[in-house]
């Protein structure tokens, strides 16, 4: 088991968003974590990168307990987010923004040659500031930034955010690649038509819990998830 | 990477005006001007270090005399304090015996004064320096928020209050009769016989000062604190360990303070209790905003012009009330620095006077 997460709690000053939360994920896989918004996705994925205190609860990576730790030490169990929003370095360059995502790496240039081979378009764009790149650009410099860094666990926050559907498409075809060379992904997304399609598992969250979980193969057409989305009232409106 | 490549050229423009200035003083018989000049380009220093901290770690220290000072005192302390009465132990012996204590006649009388070699005693001000801030900076910058400015501000009160409270360190008076700090053949003495001299190393120090703090800013180091600058979160998520990267930036800048301080107290034969005052820090704090907060080259120019003003008298008794009045100025009009805000202005006059089809959709 990667990653483990066991009856976390966390939250905003009183305000409980995430309520005793559940799930692991193997190394290999593709795992999702599907919901509407508000659901406690995003807060889910700050507590495991250390970016948001735990109330209550444990975080284990290589079964190890990582709660506590800051969040620059993450790096160190080989994990690393990218974080909602793609949250570049919008006023340096593509290539420091590579840089910087190998920070703890010394082979962080060989790194960067792997991630042009990945994403040839940055190439021609190392000298370009990150803020000025499209926005399919950007999740793909986003998604480099990380890997210079070598990750075994990727954390990815609604990389679909914001993005044409013919980009979604290639960055999701991006993430299925990442999974034939190794690295394990734990994707928190909105579009759960696309993020079923290549995960392997998949939970889904509801107000700070999980309330399915399953292949993901059996949950594209389980009726929950979409009352997930929709609300708990959508077969008295909708139907 | 390219700003790299492009600060030799402005280098050559400093030295290149700092030889102007010296010869043309020379030529219209205003050599003495060069005294002032020099200490103005001493204090610029401070000034660079807390502009790497404004600018780049997003921190204000208000203890930036206080730092001067410690350097300044701890330099002077250790080169006038006579230690001949401690010659027979053992910790005397030893140093004697590393050849770090040096020896000369009395100013007043034929008794004979044993001290710390000016050299020795530069690098414990400096180190001492560097420690304080350290116990200072920890705790302050584990949080989010002006701490470290707070701090910084009470830590600069009690410093001044305990200098001028403390005999041994002449109280009011400050302490004179520092000797001068020679290096080679080399020193920095305020004797006017090597006014010249002296003008050109205290240039030599400030502008390897500025070499350093751009190499470093242009670092994996000034990367990661121009990230945290845009995002903390992403920043820390890439591994970047944000408290102890603003800790180095303020131990870097409280060592040029330092080290300024231990150099003019050289240069001056001496230091007194007013270089510690809160008037003095907030000066470095106007000062860093009038050069333009993330502006090394801005800060060691804007300072060295108003410092040798301020030191020739020009601001008169309103002196403290110029720099305060240049941060607000600039925080009201220019918060962005006077150069960029003059760029703006220019800008605008430009499509102003040049309706044209590109013009107005520019200044839109």
């Amino acid at each position: 088991m990667l990653l483990q997460v066991r009856n976390l709690r966390c939250g905003y000053g009183s305000l409980e968003i995430v309520k005793g939360v559940s799930l692991h994920v193997d190394a290999g896989e593709i795992v999702t974590l599907l919901g509407a918004n508000g659901a406690g996705k995003t807060s889910l994925l700050r507590a495991i990168a250390g970016l948001l205190p735990i109330w209550s609860g444990d975080i284990r990576v290589n079964l190890r307990s990582v709660v506590g730790e800051p969040p620059w030490t993450r790096i160190s169990h080989a994990m690393m987010l990218v974080p909602e929003g793609r949250q570049l370095f919008g006023d340096m360059t593509v290539w420091e923004n590579l840089l910087l995502g190998g920070y703890h790496n010394l082979d962080r240039k060989r790194a960067i040659e792997d991630v042009y081979e990945r994403f040839p378009h940055l190439k021609g764009r190392l000298r370009q500031l990150a803020g000025t790149l499209s926005g399919g650009e950007q999740q793909m410099l986003a998604l480099g930034r990380a890997l210079v860094a070598r990750p075994r666990l990727l954390l990815l926050d609604e990389p679909s955010l914001g993005l044409a559907p013919l980009m979604v498409r290639e960055v999701f075809n991006c993430i299925k690649r990442l999974k034939e060379d190794g690295v394990t992904v734990f994707l928190v997304e909105q579009n759960a038509v696309a993020a079923l399609e290549i995960a392997d598992r998949a939970y889904v969250m509801e107000t700070g819990e999980i309330i399915l979980e399953g292949e993901a193969a059996d949950l594209v057409t389980n009726p929950e998830v979409r009352r997930a989305y929709l609300g708990k009232g959508y077969k008295e409106i909708w139907e | 990477m390219n700003t790299t490549a492009r600060i030799w050229p402005r280098l050559a423009a400093f030295a290149a005006a700092a030889i102007v200035v010296q010869l043309s003083l020379s030529a219209v018989g205003k050599v003495y001007y060069l005294t002032q000049l020099t200490m103005a380009v001493y204090y610029s220093i401070v000034v660079m270090g807390l502009s790497l901290l404004m600018g780049y770690a997003g921190q204000v220290s208000l203890g930036q005399g206080a730092f001067f000072a410690i350097g300044g005192y701890t330099s002077a302390f250790l080169t006038t304090h006579n230690m001949a009465g401690y010659r027979g132990a053992a910790w005397f012996d030893l140093l004697d015996k590393c050849g770090v204590i040096v020896s000369r006649k009395s100013l007043y009388d034929d008794t004979l004064v044993l001290t710390l070699a000016p050299w020795l005693a530069f690098m414990v001000a400096i180190l001492l320096t560097v420690v304080i801030a350290a116990v200072i900076g920890y705790p302050s910058l584990r949080l989010r928020g002006h701490y470290l400015a707070m701090a910084t501000l009470g830590f600069g009160l009690i410093i001044h209050c305990v200098l001028i409270g403390s005999p041994a360190l002449g109280a009011a008076d400050g302490i004179t009769g520092v000797p001068r700090l020679s290096v080679g053949g080399l020193a920095v003495s305020g004797k006017s016989a090597v006014r010249v001299q002296n003008y050109y190393i205290a240039w030599a120090v400030a502008i390897a000062v500025l070499v350093l703090l751009r190499n470093l800013v242009e670092s994996r180091m000034g990367r990661a604190l121009r990230a945290i600058h845009d995002s903390e979160a992403a920043a820390s998520a890439m591994g970047v360990n944000t408290p102890k990267l603003k800790l180095e930036v303020f131990m870097v800048s409280a060592a040029l303070a330092a080290m300024a301080g231990s150099l003019l107290t050289h240069y001056n034969e001496g230091i007194g209790p007013s270089e510690s005052s809160a008037f003095k820090s907030v000066r470095y704090l106007a000062l860093v905003a009038a050069g333009g907060v993330a502006n090394l080259e801005g800060a060691l120019v804007v300072s060295t012009l108003l410092v040798f003003l301020s030191l020739r008298g020009w601001f008169g008794t309103y002196d403290n009330a110029v720099f305060g009045i240049i941060l607000i100025a600039i925080v009201a009009l220019a918060p962005q620095g006077p150069f960029r805000q003059l760029g703006l202005w220019m800008g605008r006059c430009r499509t102003l006077y040049k309706p044209g089809k590109e013009a107005r959709s520019g200044a839109s």
